[in-house]
């Protein structure tokens, strides 16, 4: 039972590409084309549709968040007419979304840093168990990993039930506790934990399952020979392991840092539609202005600043991207 | 060296017990989910539960296709999905040829592009596609609701497909057009069976996506057309919520997913993979 082949079954090995040069980007080694026109005429129709779906919207997106665009826009009693910069200058100047802002930073990183570290620390206990224990271990992973988001918050939201929640009536078993009735959403840092919790529990899968693949191109002779020259377990992870696994590991880190900084449905139905204040993100704040509130250029506004925020761990994740693409 | 199988053996004991703890954990929430789908409802909210079945009954089922129409739901989803899939495959299929198989200018820019268009969060284009298909008509439509799925379902084709390409050989293909195939020949012939289990997992892991989006199927139908993954919301009220029956609904969205998944993640790693750990 492995889930760790990389390669489907049946085609020959892939071609084993050069190493990609250092610096400097080689241009890709397809052969010269037909015609010219040829690639493009493939990608019309995709490129097509997504320019409708994604493109619109986005550019939409944008001069929303410049405009005044409220309830009487929407069904176009008034025209929409632009205002500049004053939606930014609102919400920059809301402490409570810099509250939101350093909730979401926060959320996030917790979310990110426990499923990377589980993940890895559970694809290494994989290698080393015997074989009909990982086969239980892979059933969990691919049930939870299956489970649809909506299906795992409203399993969670039963487990950590004040009255008959089961966690509850667990911990109360141990003497001197008495949780039953505890409320875990009480307080917001504490129902954000037991949403970071679904959040991981749910994002530790596949990066158990990504990275078990990458640990089986780790060659044995290599960790082999770091022994030889003295190295302990550590030392062989840090020096062997770890570094061909650098590449899934940076992209592993970005999707999730791009999948946590969007989490919704988690808080959204946690809290029954109806976040409260201390359990805002930036989605459901941004949600929350623009279809609660009703001022759906703010929503824009905010929404679009979510976007820049995560500019920056795109460029990252791309600069990965555009290598392995490179090398194909 | 000699002695290393004894203190290794003993302490493949240690590991084994750590990955049962795993396993455990892992699948709690999946177990109790079975296991209050399937007790007396009487017995869910019992506040001191046994961890272990106690009676095994269908009434929840009952209970939770009673609450509110079900297979209306899951008709919309399934319309929802499938469309959205053979779109997405149809369309996708010809992108992702094209940047694995042809060197072309601005071959990058498409490359990055279609990463980049995956980078933007959902949630974040609510507002615009809500007006979008507001002023097209579309909102509360299947029709409005299968296109914007195709906002995160073809860009995530293009990529896993495009995994599962750059694993044939170009080799094959060229052998094939030696031997007097065109090109496109070459392709229908050669690679195209190689490439269907891929297409067909890439298939089933998309119909899953669409399966189970929330976000738009919440905000752009209404009440009368709500998708499977909304439907679960029925069973909170204000009148509180009735968990054996939410658990057992939970149970009839989950389980046949879970299963499409378990057939098809193994092939679907693989794709997503690709090319991420050679060279």
């Amino acid at each position: 039972m492995s889930a760790d082949t990389t390669t489907p079954a049946k085609v020959p090995p892939p071609r084993q590409a050069p190493p990609p040069p250092p610096v400097g980007e080689k241009p890709s080694p397809g052969r010269p084309s037909a015609g010219a026109g040829t690639p493009w005429l493939l990608l019309a129709p995709c490129l097509g549709i997504l320019a409708l779906v994604l493109g619109y919207p986005l550019v939409r997106l944008v001069t929303l968040s410049f405009q005044k665009f409220g309830q009487s826009q929407l069904w176009g009693f008034q025209p929409a007419e632009s205002v500049g910069f004053d939606n930014f200058t609102k919400v920059l100047g809301d402490s409570e979304f810099w509250a939101v802002v350093v909730r979401t930073v926060v959320f996030a990183a917790g979310c990110v840093i426990f499923t990377m570290v589980a993940g890895m620390l559970i694809a290494l206990l994989l290698q080393r168990v015997s074989g009909w224990v990982k086969i239980l271990v892979n059933i969990a992973l691919v049930a939870s990993w299956g489970m649809p988001i909506i299906v795992a918050t409203t399993v969670f939201k039963w487990l950590f039930d004040a009255d008959y929640g089961i966690l509850n009536a667990l911990l109360s078993r141990l003497p001197g506790v008495e949780m039953i009735g505890h409320n875990w959403f009480a307080s917001g840092p504490q129902g954000l934990a037991v949403i970071m919790l679904l959040v991981v529990w749910g994002a530790v899968p596949f990066v158990v399952i990504t990275l078990s693949a990458g640990l089986t191109q780790v060659p044995k002779e290599m960790e082999e020979a770091a022994r030889l020259d003295g190295a302990g377990a550590w030392g062989v992870f840090r020096y062997v392991t770890l570094p061909i696994l650098k590449p899934i590991i940076v992209m592993l880190t970005t999707l999730s840092v791009i999948w946590d900084m969007g989490v919704f449905p988690q808080v959204f139905v946690m809290r029954n539609g109806h976040p409260e204040a201390e359990f805002q993100l930036l989605t459901t704040y941004s949600y929350d202005r623009a279809f609660v509130v009703n001022d759906y250029a703010q929503g824009s506004a905010i929404a679009l600043l979510t976007v820049v925020l995560l500019l920056g761990v795109v460029a990252v994740y791309m600069r990965q991207m555009l290598k392995i693409g490179d090398v194909e | 060296m000699s002695t290393v199988t004894a203190p290794r053996r003993r302490s493949r004991l240690g590991w084994n017990l750590l990955g049962l703890l795993v396993f455990v954990t892992a699948g709690f929430p999946v177990y109790w989910m079975l296991n209050t789908a399937f007790k007396p409802a009487a017995d869910a909210i019992d506040p001191d539960p046994s961890l272990l079945p106690t009676g095994l009954t269908l009434s929840n089922f009952g209970r939770a296709l009673d609450i509110a129409d079900f297979w209306g739901p899951v008709g919309r989803s399934l319309i929802v999905s499938l469309a959205v899939v053979v779109i997405g495959m149809a369309v996708g299929l010809l992108a992702a040829l094209a940047i694995s198989r042809f060197a072309f200018r601005g071959r990058k820019i498409v490359i990055v592009g279609i990463l980049a268009v995956q980078m933007v969060p959902l949630v974040a284009m609510i507002i615009p596609v809500f007006l979008l298909l507001n002023d097209l008509g579309q909102y509360d439509r299947l029709t409005g609701l299968i296109i914007t799925y195709l906002t995160f379902i073809l860009p995530f084709t293009v990529w896993t497909l495009r995994g599962f390409i750059v694993n044939i050989p170009r080799e094959l293909e060229e052998a094939a057009m030696v031997d007097g195939c065109s090109r496109t020949s070459a392709f229908i012939r050669v690679v195209f069976p190689l490439l269907a289990p891929g297409m067909v997992a890439t298939s089933v892991y998309g119909f899953i996506q669409a399966w189970n989006e929330y976000l738009y199927a919440l905000m752009l139908l209404s009440q009368k057309n709500q998708t499977a993954t909304v439907w679960l919301g029925n069973f909170t009220t204000k009148h509180g919520t009735e968990y054996a029956p939410m658990m057992a609904g939970s149970t009839m969205m989950a389980v046949p997913i879970v299963v499409l998944f378990l057939l098809v993640q193994r092939k679907m790693a693989a794709g997503l993979t690709a090319g991420a750990v050679k060279g």
